[in-house]
């Protein structure tokens, strides 16, 4: 296992912030009683991987007799087949680069829902990836996030923070609640008066001044999770601020490790956040996507890596937490006329974590027969995005199940949550 | 009657770049009529007036790219002077923009071009069109940001850039005399394409004109009304070297690569053969009413407000159809509106804007391209890196986070330790927002400790974040 020794807390976090010219009162909010109980130390994670992911090339139903025919070049080949797939059983495997994730897959700490979607149909990113966060029955339908509204909706029970990663903010955590936000590197601050000069400032404005404070506070634990994940790395003395102009692919790997890891460690600190969100971009391969090597290869390396990183980062607190990746919809089952594929429904989305309940594939698989595609096209939908998502709230999070169907997922009553993904 | 004070100061920072020194008072005796003047028939300004390095047409950034890339080196010192040398063009035309940006006289100018190279944006994160992204924005975009939008449409949709981006170059009509042949991949082609793959279809230009360029994705086509499209798009290419000399790097039409037969698209029957036919559409979609309430909704959003009144909306929307998609009417019609002109600074700058302000306020601009590029990759806006076509948002939801505040504050510190220099810091912060420097920021900045800091707060004040 991970280094687990490393420990720090807000308070120490005080300490450092001290140095970077915070002031106390900054941090304080109120009284951190640190709870016990199992259900404190739960953590989520939800990666939102945009552009539309392929999802018969993360998990290629490679013993579905229909997909070698219909992908042509760019199927990945199948079970033990040099490039095959991975086997998760006699239908599915995963793509060969995500060897963390079939790591997991055979602990029993990792699941696929192969033909799983939103409830929107019109093949545009941007709506589907609206309406994948906002968690709305329509698009438009709400302008914050699902994640959002389940932290106001566990609010009165206990207080949990949550965090996203990136300059920008995702939708899925937008809202009433101010959420933390933080990304790697950057230079420190040398005019250690000026944040207190600032939040004097913004003191009757309603987005900067929690915005300020909030980013003070992440900051401030995020340099030491930094900290310590360099100091647990194996690539010791690796500098990710320092980012190359056009990193390799190994690079990319490194940092998305390293991004990983450190955003586990942060959320393992005491009252770290317990929920977070992070975007991976780049899974639009309309041209040459690739088979088992190539375009989307390197994306699924990439969120691998990221995926690796996360659960080393947790360390002991990978035990009760659970990764959702999911993407805005699939592609077409069949290869395009420039060796990639273009805008589908149905795709993977892959569920991980020490608090999985260990199963099989989640929902039907439709099959790739023809007359079974979606429109003639596109990989069939079985599974409602809401109903895992409800599923991981309600029985990960605690979240019942009128507040599933009314605030977090507003008139989602028909989409039932997902029973047994949870330990 | 408006204080016109007030208003010039709206005029140079919400509708221009924010206030060089002495801007605000020389746009203060005719605020509409300071960016009124700033329309003209010929287009925005070419950074080109702005940086030594030559900037060369889109042809010529390719073969030289092609020619590079063909280059295999085994030393890695060179091949690490080979990728920088790839890199170069993109670097020499962003940062001629962001000193053009820094340093024009015409802001608003500057603006409504950058606005409508966001609309059409062209990214590096698809690496064929790292070399041409700027020579794109130079040549498709700059030069009709005021005429008609069909005009800047087709220039957008038909240049290299474009094509190469959106997957359109190698898209071949399944019924086509290319699709029956082999097709070879020859040397220094600008497009790998599949091996031993039977050519086809790809839809992504064709979809995303519609959804994101044009009609908007709300506005009812169908799945079939894309495939259609695309189908019309068939044969629009880039020229590679077996096509001869003159054509390598350039927009060419392949009749050969062309799906035959009539298109029926949105209800209309396109019979034309060859370029004309997706041509004919695109006339059709930039004359459409859905057209204009997409393009409407999405000036008023960047211009005034993230949620923009309606009314404005309609002003915008009118002149555009009633003009005939004349971006400079429209342009006329956003300055002319009363709701454009609420005191109240409603947008969020994103982080080009927040920088390129920055420089404006100090009177000097970016010479180095880490200069620029260092904060904007920290501040998540990658130079000419959007993540998708659809651009980089303009929201203050998806810009003002816990992050980036930190982010901003941490270069403003910077920033101001560089260029404070003597200037009296609060005569910058008047100059920088006239009347819309509040008290309070005032005080504080007379407060500071030193000039650098001065300067960081007047950065970082509420009213300099916002426009």
């Amino acid at each position: 296992m991970t280094d687990c020794s490393m420990k720090f807390t807000r308070r120490s976090a005080l300490l450092t912030a001290a140095g970077f010219g915070l002031s106390v009162t900054f941090l304080g909010r109120g009284a951190f009683a640190a709870s016990e109980s199992e259900q404190a130390k739960r953590k989520l994670i939800v990666i939102v991987c945009r552009g539309a992911m392929d999802g018969l090339s993360v998990s290629p139903p490679v013993g579905d007799p229909d997909y070698a025919g219909l992908r042509g070049d760019i199927a990945i080949p199948g079970f033990g087949e040099p490039g095959g797939a991975l086997k998760l059983n006699d239908t599915f495997g995963l793509h060969p680069k995500l060897v963390t994730v079939h790591r997991l897959a055979l602990a029993g700490q990792a699941r696929i829902a192969p033909a799983i979607a939103t409830t929107d149909r019109a093949r545009s990113h941007f709506e589907a990836q609206d309406v994948l966060e906002s968690g709305a029955a329509v698009v438009y339908g709400t302008s914050s996030g699902w994640l959002n509204r389940a932290l106001a909706a566990i609010g009165p029970a206990r207080k949990v923070d949550a965090l996203s990663v990136g300059p920008q903010a995702p939708l899925i955590l937008r809202g009433k609640i101010q959420a933390a936000s933080w990304s790697p590197g950057g230079p420190d601050l040398r005019d250690v008066r000026l944040p207190q000069i600032l939040a004097d400032l913004y003191a009757n404005d309603p987005v900067l001044g929690p915005a300020l404070a909030e980013g003070l506070s992440a900051k401030a634990m995020g340099k030491m999770a930094e900290a310590a994940a360099r100091d647990s790395s194996d690539q010791s003395g690796m500098n990710v601020a320092a980012q190359p102009a056009m990193p390799n692919q190994g690079q990319q790997n490194e940092q998305a490790r390293f991004l990983g890891r450190t955003l586990g460690k942060l959320m393992m600190a005491e009252n770290g956040p317990s929920i977070a969100a992070m975007s991976l971009d780049g899974f639009d391969t309309h041209f040459r996507q690739g088979s088992s090597e190539g375009q989307l290869a390197q994306r699924l390396g990439y969120l691998d890596a990221t995926i690796g990183g996360l659960s080393d980062g947790l360390g002991f607190a990978w035990q009760h937490a659970v990764v959702v990746a999911a993407t805005e919809f699939g592609r077409t089952a069949r290869v395009n006329g420039t060796g990639g594929t273009d805008h589908g429904t149905a795709s993977t989305a892959l569920i991980l974590g020490g608090a999985l309940k260990p199963g099989d594939i989640i929902g039907d698989w439709p099959t790739l027969r023809s007359g079974k595609l979606f429109e003639n096209r596109d990989t069939a939908p079985t599974v409602d995005m809401r109903s895992l998502f409800k599923g991981v709230l309600s029985d990960h999070m605690g979240i019942d199940g009128r507040a599933l169907d009314q605030s977090v997922f507003p008139d989602s009553a028909g989409a039932r949550p997902l029973d047994q993904l949870i330990a | 009657m408006p204080d016109q004070n007030a208003d010039a100061a709206i005029a140079v920072t919400r509708f221009g770049l924010g206030a060089r020194r002495g801007e605000i008072e020389l746009a203060s005796s005719d605020p509409r009529g300071f960016l009124r003047s700033q329309i003209r028939p010929e287009g925005a300004e070419q950074p080109q007036a702005y940086s030594p390095i030559q900037l060369k047409p889109t042809p010529e950034r390719l073969i030289e790219f092609v020619s590079l890339r063909q280059l295999k080196l085994q030393d890695p010192d060179q091949r690490k002077a080979l990728l920088q040398q790839r890199r170069q063009p993109l670097e020499d035309e962003f940062l001629a923009r962001a000193g053009l940006a820094c340093k024009t006289d015409a802001g608003f100018r500057e603006r409504w071009a950058l606005f409508w190279f966001n609309h059409f944006t062209v990214s590096q994160t698809k690496g064929t069109v790292v070399p041409i992204i700027g020579s794109f924005e130079r040549e498709a975009i700059r030069p009709h940001v005021f005429g008609r939008f069909a005009d800047l449409l087709i220039a957008s949709s038909r240049h290299p850039a474009m094509l190469l981006y959106l997957d359109q170059a190698e898209s071949v009509g399944p019924n086509s005399a290319a699709a029956t042949g082999t097709p070879r991949r020859p040397p220094g082609s600008l497009i790998r394409v599949a091996a031993r793959k039977k050519s086809g279809l790809n839809e992504n230009l064709a979809r995303e004109i519609m959804e994101l360029h044009s009609l908007g994705v709300d506005s009812g086509y169908t799945q079939s009304d894309v495939t259609e499209f695309a189908r019309a798009l068939t044969g629009w290419s880039i020229g590679r070297p077996r096509d001869g000399a003159g054509y390598l790097g350039t927009a060419v039409f392949r009749m050969n690569a062309h799906e035959p037969g009539a298109r029926h698209i949105l209800g209309r029957d396109y019979a034309q053969e060859g370029a004309m036919q997706a041509s004919s559409a695109l006339l059709d979609f930039a004359a459409s009413s859905h057209t204009a309430h997409h393009l409407a909704v999405k000036i008023a959003r960047h211009f005034v407000a993230d949620d923009p009144p309606a009314s404005l909306v309609a002003r915008l929307e009118t002149s555009y159809m009633s003009s005939g998609g004349r971006l400079d009417r429209v342009a006329d019609a956003l300055i002319s509106a009363p709701e454009s002109w609420d005191p109240a600074p409603n947008k969020f700058k994103t982080p080009y804007e927040f920088l390129v302000s920055s420089w404006r306020a100090s009177g000097i601009g970016p010479t180095e391209f880490g200069q620029i590029a260092g904060p904007l990759n920290q501040l998540g806006q990658r130079p000419f890196g959007a993540p998708s076509p659809k651009g980089w948002e303009d929201d203050e939801a998806d810009w003002a986070t816990p992050d980036a505040i930190v982010k901003r504050m941490t270069w403003a510190s910077g920033f101001g330790q560089r260029v404070a220099g003597q200037a009296d810091p609060v005569e910058t912060a008047h100059q920088a927002l006239g009347p819309r420097l509040s008290p309070a920021v005032a005080t504080a900045i007379a407060r500071a400790e030193s000039r650098p800091e001065a300067f960081a707060i007047l950065l970082m004040s509420p009213e300099f974040q916002r426009r």
